[in-house]
């Protein structure tokens, strides 16, 4: 069991999303950086989707058994007993010792832990979905005095568990790939080579559910209004005001804004890993070709 | 404009829109909701989610386990072979309201709206059999069409920050129920105390895509 001594902020427990759903309404949710996520699973022996801890802010738990853990996602430290210890690296946690996590400047952290966060599954997964107040830790972000449960072992010695690494790079290019579309016809010519050649800042409204971009505006060539449909994940929105919105893990369903052009599923994750503040760029994938 | 064949739009490189048209149409709706059937009952293991909406199907798949162009290959094919299953049939549900008053706060608006009287905007606003043209916004939340047009007001010029759950609202042509207490900005005229969305449940929404609604008042005012 983990024991939360200082829960942070919408701190809440994500595993690999909640598919299948959406055309009843439900978001995908899950965790903002998926390949984080499965990192820190793989690292402490678990299947690589299991439920973890989504971690923004400053955070304290106890280990109340013997754990194994790994910490990783945005740059942070972490201290166990009072050690500070490396991310992306899995680690014993003796029963009753002190486990500090605080980001270095933002972004989204994953806490992985040998056996998953054991909550109950609500529609096939343990992901929280604060706004409809359901999945994880009855459908709320982490408080003070929360008992986590923790599935049981599959491995013999933690202690020798621990150790192992994952080694990580940071992407040779920073910039953030797109398709065009799936509305790509619904602006002006020049409004893709903006959206890959202007810098754009992550704006203070930025959450699990979308990012607000600011930079150069995106016209679009025809008025009206497109017949709502269904948006995936990443899909860049351009709302009246030509300033783009990013859907993210807990985005909406359906939306009734035309979309310019859409991240690329593996890239989702470096754009969540911005903060508000922070500029990207945009550039195109390998174009796909539609029919 | 109706697409013969529907078009295979790219959403990024784990998505593709099949568009069947780009209006607002029963016939094209049904086929949406009858596709998205013919789909799910093929249970293609790299099939994320299926979306349907009014004239539109998102496909979500997973980019690791299918190649995009395989995906548009397989979803060509088959949109091209005949149905599989029987044509697609709505069921009937009728839902107690309560319109008017502390529950329903834009009613008398509707009938300033309208000129109406409050009894009429509500026998008006029951008299239709509504069809489920998608499920989106929030989870169990159906788009409900179509409104008659005396009382398809516009929506609030500012949204309310808070809508209490089962509210039944009119927003333009559409009405609808808030399955959860949420911001909006919809004409409010009654609510409900079913629920239209409960995780516990199987299946958890109450309203499915392609289903008919009435609303059956539930006192007299």
């Amino acid at each position: 069991m983990l024991y939360v001594i200082e829960p942070g902020i919408l701190t809440t427990i994500q595993d690999g999303g909640r598919w299948g759903y959406q055309a009843l309404g439900v978001p995908v949710s899950g965790a903002m950086d998926g390949f984080a996520l499965r990192a820190a699973n793989t690292l402490v022996g678990n299947a690589p989707n299991a439920a973890g801890i989504e971690i923004h802010s400053p955070m304290v738990l106890r280990a109340e058994r013997a754990h194994l853990l790994a910490l990783t996602g945005a740059a942070a430290t972490w201290e166990i007993g009072g050690h500070a210890l490396p991310m992306w690296m899995s680690v014993f946690a003796r029963p009753g010792t002190r486990i500090a996590i605080a980001p270095k400047r933002g972004g989204w952290i994953y806490l992985a832990v040998h056996g998953g966060i054991e909550v109950p599954r609500v529609l096939g997964s343990r992901s929280t979905f604060l706004r409809g107040k359901f999945g994880g830790l009855a459908g709320r972000a982490l408080a003070a005095e929360d008992e986590l449960e923790i599935g049981s072992a599959h491995l013999n010695d933690l202690v020798a568990a621990a150790g192992q690494r994952l080694e990580t790079r940071p992407p040779q290019d920073s910039k953030i790939r797109v398709t065009p579309g799936p509305h790509a016809d619904w602006f002006a010519p020049a409004a893709l080579a903006t959206l890959t050649r202007a810098e754009y800042r992550v704006t203070e409204n930025a959450d699990r559910m979308g990012y607000r971009l600011r930079g150069a505006p995106l016209p679009r060539a025809r008025t009206g209004e497109l017949i709502s449909c269904g948006v995936p994940l990443g899909a860049i929105q351009i709302p009246a005001d030509g300033q783009p919105i990013v859907l993210m893990a807990d985005h909406q369903t359906t939306g009734g804004y035309p979309i310019l052009a859409t991240v690329i599923a593996s890239d989702v994750r470096h754009l969540a890993q911005h903060s508000p503040g922070e500029y990207v760029r945009f550039a195109l994938a390998d174009t796909i070709q539609a029919d | 404009m109706i697409y013969a064949p529907p078009r295979l739009v790219p959403a990024g490189d784990a998505a593709i829109l099949i568009e069947f048209a780009d209006e607002i149409d029963d016939a094209i709706n049904d086929r949406v909701h009858a596709c998205a059937q013919t789909l799910r009952a093929q249970n293609h293991p790299a099939v994320r989610d299926l979306i349907p909406a009014y004239a539109s199907l998102l496909v979500c798949f997973d980019p690791e386990q299918i190649a995009f162009a395989k995906m548009r290959v397989w979803l060509r094919q088959a949109l091209d072979a005949p149905p599989t299953r029987a044509p697609f049939a709505p069921r009937r549900i009728e839902i107690p309201t309560r319109y008017g008053g502390a529950e329903g706060p834009d009613l008398a608006f509707l009938a300033e709206f309208s000129g109406l009287t409050e009894r009429q905007v509500v026998e008006l606003h029951a008299s239709v059999e509504y069809r489920v043209y998608l499920i989106g916004f929030a989870p169990g939340f159906a788009y409900l069409g179509s409104v008659p047009d005396a009382i398809a007001a516009p929506r609030l010029a500012t949204p309310r920050t808070r809508v209490p759950v089962g509210s039944v609202g009119i927003a333009g042509k559409q009405t609808g129920i808030y399955p959860l207490e949420s911001p909006g900005g919809w004409r409010i005229i009654g609510r409900t105390t079913w629920h239209l969305f409960d995780p516990a449940c199987e299946p958890p929404a109450l309203l499915q895509p392609g289903d008919r609604v009435r609303f059956a008042p539930l006192s007299a005012l």
